[in-house]
């Protein structure tokens, strides 16, 4: 790839879930069908280490026993108790720890005691950094920021907590006000094949005939090369027609979430955090109407936002209205009274 | 725009080496030149920040299609954006406008009629008339533009052969008529078939308008290939020296060669797009064609073929470059084998990188040709070129 910068591979467990109603999940691994060949394929925890280890990123995840946040039942708790005993055949597997940083991931589904048991396995383990997976598959979001706020808090301090498959800017912005620090997905260059542009308000859908007449870049705060050069009507005739749309859109999708990221760490740095999230979401919701979920997240985070919300009535609900908040684990395992 | 020629082939040959003096910032192309294929105005795969990084002044001439734009945006936002060259954000790149190409917007000569040129867009067929034509050319400002034409096929009938050349020259007229600066940035048309008699009556109408230019189409049309030299030289023949010719659709190594020794200018050709969706990359050595002929001596061990095909999978562990000598971006990152990888994982990527290599290579073969043609051996290049050709190709297929 000639690429100098950090890399970072996955262990192929993920890319294998659409292929898994052909497979057959065992202690050993996972067997899957080819999807080049039709052949049985075996992928265990030492086989995709020692793919990790050739090719050689800076970050490679554990093979983990991956189920959907949308199953429940026993399976949940197999598939957690497994990702526990894979993360040690992974760690006996890897043959470059010290240049290849092997990263566990936390399983359980959406239940806090799965999940606790988890964050604690992992930790005992010493890694270099922990993933937070499962999640990103369709649960709704007032459960998904919980499990989220809750291996936060049990994962250590002083190491990467890596959330799997997040995601939307607003997402982003509410784990990072939860203590989470890595994040992948592929939504922005997904829907800039579909042609939509992210920016500050949200999403522009190119694609809309409004656009056709539309002489303003996708977002005038930018300065990104697209940006600069191009303007909404012009690339609505190009997108989902043209490759270069599908690059150009791309590529200023791309910049947008690096200029969020930068903006989130910067303004952390400088002490300003709060501030900021108040003004990302004064801009996403300007009537106000910041949802549910994301009220409870920022209270849990510690983040006033009730400037940014229109009715008073959210803002301090009744102990009858709430929703159970998660009960806070500490990294010994106690729980504060 | 100007235009001078500033050294012919010696020995009775047309081939020539020109200036052409034009845009904003008074660059000088050197001809004979190629026009870059694009689509809505960019290339197709290559981004503006790698476009710059392609060979210049050479990668500022670009061909582009009024006709791919009849879908949008609309001819006052284009206006109001300021023309083409605002609007693709190419404020120093030259533009050079005709109605048809060989892929987005190829004339239906069957549904033209005495009202316009029907093009079949990927939106459906369209008929253009000369009114639309030239207002789309008043709103984008391109630096030149080829007048509208009605190009036949090699198969039709006489009468229709006729008929087309009639309606270029009407309409060659109506659109110089409606051209704001009446014509001086307009190339005319140039149609006839496969009938040198046609070709002639035609160039010779041409060269009597008042034009800056001459566009030869009506070739790449099914035409029969030996017949084409003939038809290519009785135009150029009937065409004044002074001003610059181009002739449409006659892209591959051969063609141009022809092409040039016919005594044209500029080539617009889609060859470049072709390779690069085929999984192409060029790869014929162009230096070793110069040194041989700067040394004076003719290196005959064959075994250079003229591209490959990164789909083989004799390519799957090749770490080398595609071609070690170039300067290109993909050629000083990238390998055989990635490119290979790319192409078998569907990444876009692949075409990214072929595009950028293959015009790289192919302005490179232009400026070999100029080189040939200043030191008085173009017709040596050209024979070396094409026996090599041949024999890698023969060897091959042995």
């Amino acid at each position: 790839m000639n690429w100098k910068r950090a890399l970072l591979t996955d262990s192929g467990g993920f890319q294998m879930s659409p292929l898994l109603h052909l497979a057959d999940i065992t202690e050993e691994g996972v067997t899957f069908q080819s999807p080049v060949d039709g052949k049985p394929m075996l992928l265990t925890p030492e086989e995709s280490i020692h793919i990790q280890n050739n090719i050689g990123a800076d970050i490679i995840m554990a093979l983990d026993d991956v189920v959907k946040t949308t199953i429940t039942g026993p399976r949940i708790e197999e598939a957690m108790y497994r990702t526990l005993r894979w993360i040690d055949r992974c760690i006996a597997a890897h043959k470059k720890p010290d240049v290849q940083n092997l990263f566990g991931i936390v399983q359980g589904g959406l239940d806090p005691v799965l999940r606790d048991i988890c964050v604690k396995g992992l930790v005992e383990r010493n890694l270099p950094g922990y993933a937070i997976g499962g999640l990103a598959g369709g649960e709704d979001k007032d459960s998904f920021w919980r499990v989220v706020a809750q291996c936060t808090a049990g994962l250590p301090e002083n190491k990467p907590r890596y959330v799997m498959g997040v995601g939307y800017p607003l997402d982003i912005v509410v784990c990072s006000a939860l203590g989470a620090d890595m994040y992948d997905c592929v939504y922005p260059t997904r829907t800039a094949r579909f042609g939509t542009a992210l920016v500050p308000e949200g999403v522009l859908k190119l694609k809309q005939n409004a656009m056709a007449t539309d002489e303003r870049p996708i977002d005038p705060t930018c300065s990104c090369m697209v940006c600069k050069k191009y303007t909404r009507a012009y690339l609505h005739c190009l997108v989902t027609k043209d490759a270069m749309g599908s690059q150009l859109l791309s590529y200023h999708n791309l910049s947008f979430m690096m200029r969020l990221s930068r903006d989130l760490h910067m303004s952390i740095l400088e002490g300003r955090f709060p501030e900021f999230v108040r003004g990302f979401l004064r801009v996403q919701f300007p009537k106000g109407d910041v949802p549910q979920w994301v009220r409870n997240a920022m209270e849990v985070a510690g983040i006033d936002i009730s400037e940014c919300c229109a009715s008073t009535k959210c803002l301090t609900p009744s102990i009858d209205e709430q929703p159970p908040l998660p009960i806070p684990v500490e990294a010994n395992g106690g729980v504060p009274n | 725009m100007r235009f001078a020629v500033t050294k012919v082939c010696g020995g009775g040959g047309k081939a020539r080496v020109g200036a052409l003096h034009i845009g904003g910032g008074g660059i000088a192309i050197e001809t004979p030149a190629l026009l870059l294929s694009t689509r809505k105005g960019l290339p197709s795969f290559v981004s503006c920040d790698h476009l710059a990084s392609l060979p210049l002044p050479d990668s500022l001439l670009l061909h582009v299609c009024p006709t791919h734009f009849m879908e949008g945006p609309p001819l006052k936002t284009i206006s109001n954006i300021g023309g083409l060259h605002h609007m693709l954000g190419l404020p120093d790149h030259i533009l050079v406008a005709a109605a048809g190409d060989s892929i987005e917007s190829l004339p239906s000569s069957e549904a033209t009629n005495k009202f316009g040129a029907s093009f079949d867009t990927p939106s459906g067929r369209r008929l253009v008339k000369p009114s639309d034509y030239m207002e789309l050319v008043s709103c984008m400002k391109p630096n030149l533009w080829a007048s509208l034409a009605d190009e036949v096929p090699a198969w039709v009938t006489d009468k229709r052969n006729k008929i087309s050349v009639d309606r270029t020259l009407r309409w060659l007229d109506a659109c110089i008529a409606l051209d704001a600066d009446s014509g001086t940035n307009g190339f005319g048309v140039i149609v006839g078939g496969s009938s040198v008699e046609q070709r002639r009556l035609c160039a010779t109408e041409v060269s009597k308008r008042n034009v800056s230019g001459f566009w030869i189409g009506g070739f790449g049309l099914g035409e029969n290939i030996e017949d084409r030299c003939s038809l290519l030289n009785a135009v150029t023949d009937c065409l004044p020296p002074e001003k610059p010719r181009l002739v449409s659709r006659l892209g591959l190594p051969e063609e141009v060669l022809e092409g040039v020794a016919a005594g044209i200018d500029l080539f617009d050709s889609t060859y470049i797009y072709q390779l690069t969706m085929g999984g192409f990359a060029l790869i014929f050595p162009i230096d070793m064609v110069e040194r041989e002929i700067q040394n004076g001596t003719f290196n005959n061990d064959g075994g250079d073929s003229t591209k490959i095909n990164l789909r083989a999978s004799t390519y799957r562990k090749d770490t080398s470059r595609l071609v070690d000598s170039c300067n290109c971006f993909t050629c000083q990152n990238h390998t055989r084998a990635y490119l290979n990888h790319l192409l078998n994982v569907h990444e876009m990527l692949a075409q990214i990188l072929l595009e950028i290599h293959n015009t790289h290579h192919y302005l490179h073969f232009f400026r070999s040709i100029r080189e040939a043609i200043k030191v008085g051996k173009f017709d040596l290049f050209r024979q070396q070129f094409v026996k090599k050709r041949r024999a890698s190709i023969t060897a091959a297929v042995l």
